[in-house]
Parts: structure tokens; sequence; C-alpha cells
């Protein structure tokens, strides 16, 4: 990669093709450590399981307000026994995915990014090309699988109890009848909301995962450079989590 | 070693944590989806024929004085009579109402869900499992109260001018105006005569 720089918008340009043949070699990389499955699962946990207390409180109180916020509009109307379908609609469609990805994006991208980056500053991943050990199928593809499997997980998790959350709100402190929330929401809900969902949550962490890997594995190898990589990653994924959750959204219409 | 073992045990339990998380969205969330039932409470069950039910669910709840006393546990269509078959489950503590109680579908609130309504008789004999309240009445449509309330209020006489406010300058034209709609048309089409 040359140092050669001709202005901001060819070095944009530059950066999103370093990231294409990144993903290209990504892929490569991932078909060499499906046969290492080991390596995958410990990046399930590092991603999914690690993340998984601050899903489930977030989408616990995520739940709650969208309780005690549809109460107050539904009631206006007279139609709070629609809480139940408001409060799963937006949450399998909406809520679940972005607020899940924008956590992972914080929780599990930044750790990523670091990890790799820091590797890269200590040389690690030079002396494992000397090893004859591919760095791309030894450490960058099993984070980004790990990735991909752990989001639809966490934002499925971050559902059930954003549910049960509303749920607690909207018949526990409101008294809205369990049997009519319930039924209301299993009206309303169709097997292609949940299916959207799922969708939204895969595409969301295949490219954070990637975003992360990416920018820990081309940061400049210093203390700095992976601190500055390590906020690109933030940025980048959060913005482009709402960026697609809108081109996906159209596309489900 | 240890260290993967706690590893490995943690993996599975957030991977088994998701999956379940899946399957209940999947499963138990949308209409399409396969309902596993969670055994069955105690109490009694009866059952109650009514013309039309509007928009019961099953799962909603079966009210006697505002106060929950069952829920609706199935909802079938009777060939023979072609009325609405509604299965009631009742709680074992309200075990003396009367067998000529009336049931009857009301409306939460102007939007809200439906309900069954119980309204007490006076005999002595109760409801137990298995029978059938006889007397019931239908869920109030709103659209065919609107209907009959136009419907009423035009053939009354020529007095149908106050349901068209907003267009009163073409006094001759609204003779049988019963609604809005084609007397706009008809004011439409005088406009370009003078």
């Amino acid at each position: 990669m040359s140092t050669v720089r001709h202005g901001t918008l060819l070095e944009g340009v530059r950066k999103f093709g370093v990231a294409g043949i990144f993903l290209g070699r990504l892929l490569i990389g991932c078909v060499a450590a499906l046969r290492r499955p080991g390596l995958i699962v410990a990046q399930i946990f590092n991603a999914g399981g690690r993340s998984l207390i601050i899903i489930m409180l977030s989408g616990l109180f995520t739940g709650m307000v969208l309780g005690l916020l549809g109460q107050d509009v539904l009631q206006r109307f007279g139609a709070e026994t629609a809480l139940g379908q408001l409060a799963a609609l937006a949450l399998l469609k909406q809520l679940g995915p972005v607020l899940t990805a924008l956590l992972f994006a914080g929780r599990a991208g930044t750790a990523l990014t670091s990890e790799i980056g820091l590797m890269k500053a200590t040389d690690q991943l030079t002396a494992m090309e000397v090893m004859a050990v591919d760095p791309m199928s030894y450490v960058a593809a099993p984070r980004f699988l790990g990735g991909i499997i752990a989001m639809p997980l966490l934002a499925a998790v971050f559902n059930v109890i954003g549910l049960f959350g509303a749920q607690l709100i909207g018949v526990g402190l409101l008294g809205i009848d369990r049997g009519t929330f319930w039924s209301n929401t299993q009206s309303a809900v169709g097997l292609h909301d949940v299916t959207e969902g799922i969708v939204k949550s895969l595409v969301f962490g295949a490219v954070i995962s990637l975003i992360a890997v990416n920018e820990g594995y081309q940061c400049e190898p210093t203390a700095e450079g992976v601190g500055l990589a390590t906020t690109r990653t933030v940025v980048a994924s959060s913005v482009l989590t709402l960026l697609l959750d809108y081109v996906l959204t159209a596309a489900f219409m | 070693m240890r260290a993967t073992r706690s590893l490995e045990i943690g993996t599975g339990l957030f991977v088994i944590l998701g999956l379940a998380a899946l399957i209940f969205l999947t499963t138990q969330l949308p209409s399409s989806g396969l309902k596993l039932s969670f055994g069955k409470t105690p109490g009694y069950d009866v059952t109650a024929e009514f013309d039309n039910i509007g928009d019961l669910k099953v799962g909603a709840p079966v009210r006697m004085a505002g106060v929950r006393i069952g829920d609706v546990t199935a909802i079938g269509l009777d060939s023979d009579s072609f009325r609405a078959d509604v299965h009631l489950h009742l709680y074992p503590q309200f075990n003396q109402i009367p067998e000529d109680s009336y049931a009857s579908i009301e409306t939460e609130g102007l939007l809200g869900g439906q309900y069954v309504g119980i309204s007490p008789g006076g005999l002595t004999t109760y409801l137990k499992n298995g029978s059938q309240i006889l007397q019931t009445q239908s869920a109030i449509v709103l659209e065919n109260l609107i209907n009959k309330f136009f419907a009423n209020f035009s053939s009354g006489s020529s007095s149908g001018s106050s349901g068209s406010s907003g267009n009163g300058n073409n006094g001759n034209g609204n003779s049988n105006g019963n609604n809005g709609k084609p007397q706009n048309q008809g004011a439409k089409s005088q406009e370009p005569h003078p």
C-alpha cells in the first residue's frame, strides 16, 4: 500500500478500495477458518456472551419506556389495548436490530478493533506470517464470523426482553389485561416482521464486524493509531447502521 | 484447560439463550406461528353462541360487572346454525354464576379490544363445566350502527340538510341529500352553469 496522497477525496476512495479488497481476502480466510470452529466459538463468546448483560438491560428499559410512552399516547384515543402490538412491531422491526447494533458496535466492535490494532502494533500479525500462519484466517475471519453469528442472537434476546418489559409496564403498572395484550400482539405480528428483524440484524452484524476488523487491520501501528481506529469503528458502524436501516426498511415495505 | 471449559460453557449459555429467544419470536409471537399450550389452568369451561362476534379474539377477557372472571379460549363456527361458537374458560372461584345468565360482546373504550360481558340471571342452578349460555347478544358493529342512523335520518323527512353542513349555497338541490358525497358532486356539476 503506497503512502502517496492525492487529496482527501482520492484518499476516501482508496479506503473503500482497501476495505473491498480486505473483504475479499476475509471471505477467502473464512473458508479456512470454518475448519477451526473452536476459534469461532471463542469469538462468539467474546462478541456475544460478553455483550449479553448490557443488551438485556437496554432491552428491558427500552421495552418499559415503550410501555409508558405507548400508554400515554394511546390513552388519548382510548386504544391502550393496542400497546402490545405497538411495542412488538417497534421492537421487532426497528428498535431491536438498530439499538442492538449500536450497542454491539460500542461494546464488541471497539474491542475487536483495538485487539487487532494492538496485535499489529506489537508485530504479532507479522510474526504469524513469518510462521506461515495466515492471520487473515486465524485472527480476522473467526472474529468476523463470530460477530455475524452473535448479532441476530443478541437482537432476539433484546426483542424478547423488551417485549416483557413492555408487558411489565402495560399489564403490571397500567392495568391492561394480560390476555388482551398478548392476543392483540399475536394478531398484529406476522412472521415476515420477525424475518425482517433477523435479516436486519444479520446485515448489521456483518457490516459492524467487517468495519471493526478492517479498521484494526489497517490502523497505524502506534498507540495513537489504535485509538483513532477505535473511534472510527464506532462512528462508521453507527452511521452505516442507521443508513442501512433506512435502506432495508424501504426494501421490506 | 479450565479457562477454555468455562468459555465454552459461557458460549453455550449465550447461544442457547439467543436461540430460545429466536424460537419464541418465530413461533409464539406471529399469528401464523404454531402455539404451544402452557397446560390448563384450573376452572371450568362453558360455551356461548353469538350471531356476530365482531372483533373478538382468543385470549380476550370475560367480565362480570367489570371484574375479570375468565377468558376466551376458542372461537369456532357452528356449521348448522352458522353462528359463532365461543368457548369461555371461567376461573374456579366464580362457580356460582346463574345458569340463565346473559352473555354479550362489549368494547373497551371507543377503539379498544372486545370482551365478553356476562350479566347475571335469576336462577339458583349454576353454570358448570360444559354448559351453554343460551341468551346472548352480538357485538355492536359501529359501521352498521352508523348506517342505520343515516338511514333513519334520511327517511325521516327532508330535514336532512342539517347533516350536510358546509355547502348550503345550493338550496334547491338537496331535497333527497342523505349523505355528503352525491350532493357534493351535484354542487360541482351545477357550478359551471351560471
